[in-house]
């Protein structure tokens, strides 16, 4: 344990210097920069309103804070685990001469999605301002389920960067799912519209509670219960564990593979 | 961190019975469908290719050993294992010491950053901390012999360039273990001179340096001793006149 604190030490600076390096590279092309990941968020939200309060009609308080909440959230953990995904095989030109812990790549590209989060919470925090949407002290607890998906995001981060190693098709089968998912999380359309059995259903979707949870702070003032909390928790570290163990498995393949 | 945990301990690498197979067949098995297809027919038939078989041998601290054979006799692999980047099928290795793998030069360059930037982030690919390359940075500049292109893109570099700044910020530390792929092709005459010199140099203060090269010449001139690995298998492990005598008459 102490041997791995003191490697994770040694290359904290590498990744940091990753991180930054993802960075300048997305920006430094644009004239907008930093900008468009503002942009970019109100205006998807802007469509996705157009389109969902003409045409279905659902009815929802505050639907553009509603919709991006739940995006926001969403986004950040596909963005995280897709561009993980690909984060050793695209590493292997580094991978496969020198000796670095592996772990670091698919942990640079989430916490590169992570940083990019706080460019859409800024986009949140915009819209909310210029709708003047009401928000409770309950806002400050905003950070807890985003350290949940984050460790989730990771989790998932692990498995997916690993087995991609082995079997290229799952890039192509990925953003499939994603959708799927999407859809299995009240994003675009309210909670009450679903039928029990579905509800129930989607309860075992991880992603429902910690969308859920963040509504619940940022829109509802509600503080989630202990309840929410523990199946947040599990959900996170049971992940994280899985993630970790099929990664320390297989990692010492992937050099052959890449 | 140049801890020099070498100095309790007579050798840098231990090497007891390693052997490396590597799985032709299963290699090339990249997607789902093909897995499931081998699953279905249980294909168990598969060429194991062997790329080392059963090599044992110690490198003393401070020595300077050539690796000698031929293409594809697995010298790279060795040296890859050496090197923590792959682990043997079989066997053990026991290294002591920091060390500074010149497999390839420029390990994680990025073309699109600047040369500084690249310095930074090669520096931390190979593990040094920031203060570290602070406090060596103009040294690596001024031995690459680029400063007026520091701040350039490195895409627009020449190969030679890249290989300068490579080998300048991969050198800055004095390591336990060097390990030289055949790197001293790359670059002009001059500056293969002022490798060879810094090798030399580091050779003085006690690293141990491992050589892989097709240069008689070199390992002549540089190596004490010489292992000579053919089809995967220990041949000689010798002083340098011996072995270097029995492999230019094979």
């Amino acid at each position: 344990m102490k041997y791995y604190i003191q490697t994770f030490n040694k290359y904290l600076y590498l990744l940091f210097n990753l991180i930054s390096k993802d960075f300048k590279i997305k920006y430094r092309r644009s004239i907008l920069g930093i900008l468009w990941s503002i942009l970019n968020p109100v205006l998807m939200m802007v469509v996705i309103t157009a389109v969902f309060l003409n045409l279905f009609k659902f009815e929802i308080d505050n639907f553009p804070i509603y919709y991006l909440t739940g995006s926001t959230i969403f986004s950040f953990f596909t963005d995280a685990t897709t561009s993980s995904m690909t984060s050793i095989v695209g590493s292997g030109q580094i991978i496969k001469k020198i000796y670095i812990p592996k772990y670091i790549f698919p942990l640079q590209k989430c916490l590169f999605s992570f940083v990019n989060l706080f460019f859409s919470l800024i986009a949140l925090v915009i819209m909310i301002i210029i709708l003047k949407f009401e928000v409770t002290y309950t806002v400050i607890l905003a950070p807890i389920p985003i350290i949940y998906i984050l460790i989730f995001s990771l989790g998932i981060s692990l498995i997916l960067s690993s087995l991609t190693v082995f079997f290229r098709d799952i890039v192509h089968l990925y953003g499939v799912i994603t959708t799927i998912w999407m859809y299995f999380t009240p994003i675009i359309y309210p909670e009450n519209i679903l039928s029990d059995s579905m509800l129930k259903l989607i309860s075992f979707n991880p992603l429902y509670h910690y969308v859920g949870y963040f509504r619940d702070v940022v829109m509802y003032g509600k503080i989630p219960s202990l309840k929410v909390n523990i199946i947040c928790i599990f959900f996170s570290i049971i992940t994280l564990i899985i993630g970790s163990i099929i990664f320390k498995r297989t990692q010492d393949k992937f050099v052959l593979h890449i | 961190m140049n801890d020099k945990i070498g100095d309790i301990c007579m050798n840098s690498v231990q090497i007891s019975n390693v052997s490396m197979h590597f799985n032709t067949n299963k290699q090339k098995m990249n997607s789902l469908k093909e897995y499931f297809i081998g699953l279905i027919k249980r294909q168990v038939d598969y060429s194991k290719f062997i790329a080392l078989n059963d090599i044992s041998l110690n490198i003393e601290k401070g020595s300077v050993v050539g690796i000698v054979g031929l293409n594809g006799s697995g010298k790279s692999t060795l040296l890859k294992i050496i090197a923590g980047v792959l682990k043997p099928t079989k066997g053990k290795i026991i290294v002591t010491g920091v060390i500074a793998p010149l497999i390839e030069l420029g390990a994680g360059f990025d073309m699109e950053l600047t040369a500084r930037e690249n310095i930074y982030l090669n520096g931390a690919v190979l593990g040094f901390s920031k203060k570290m390359i602070q406090s060596k940075f103009e040294d690596i500049v001024d031995f690459s012999e680029v400063r007026e292109f520091i701040d350039v893109p490195m895409k627009n570099y020449s190969s030679g360039m890249v290989a300068r700044i490579a080998f300048a910020i991969a050198t800055i530390v004095n390591p336990d273990i060097l390990i030289v792929d055949e790197i001293l092709s790359v670059g002009d005459f001059q500056f293969q001179k002022k490798c060879e010199d810094r090798i030399s140099e580091m050779m003085k203060n006690n690293t141990t340096v491992i050589i892989v090269s097709h240069s008689i010449e070199q390992i002549e001139r540089l190596c004490k001793r010489v292992i000579w690995i053919e089809k995967g298998i220990l041949k000689m492990n010798d002083s340098t006149d011996i072995v270097c005598e029995a492999y230019k008459n094979s």
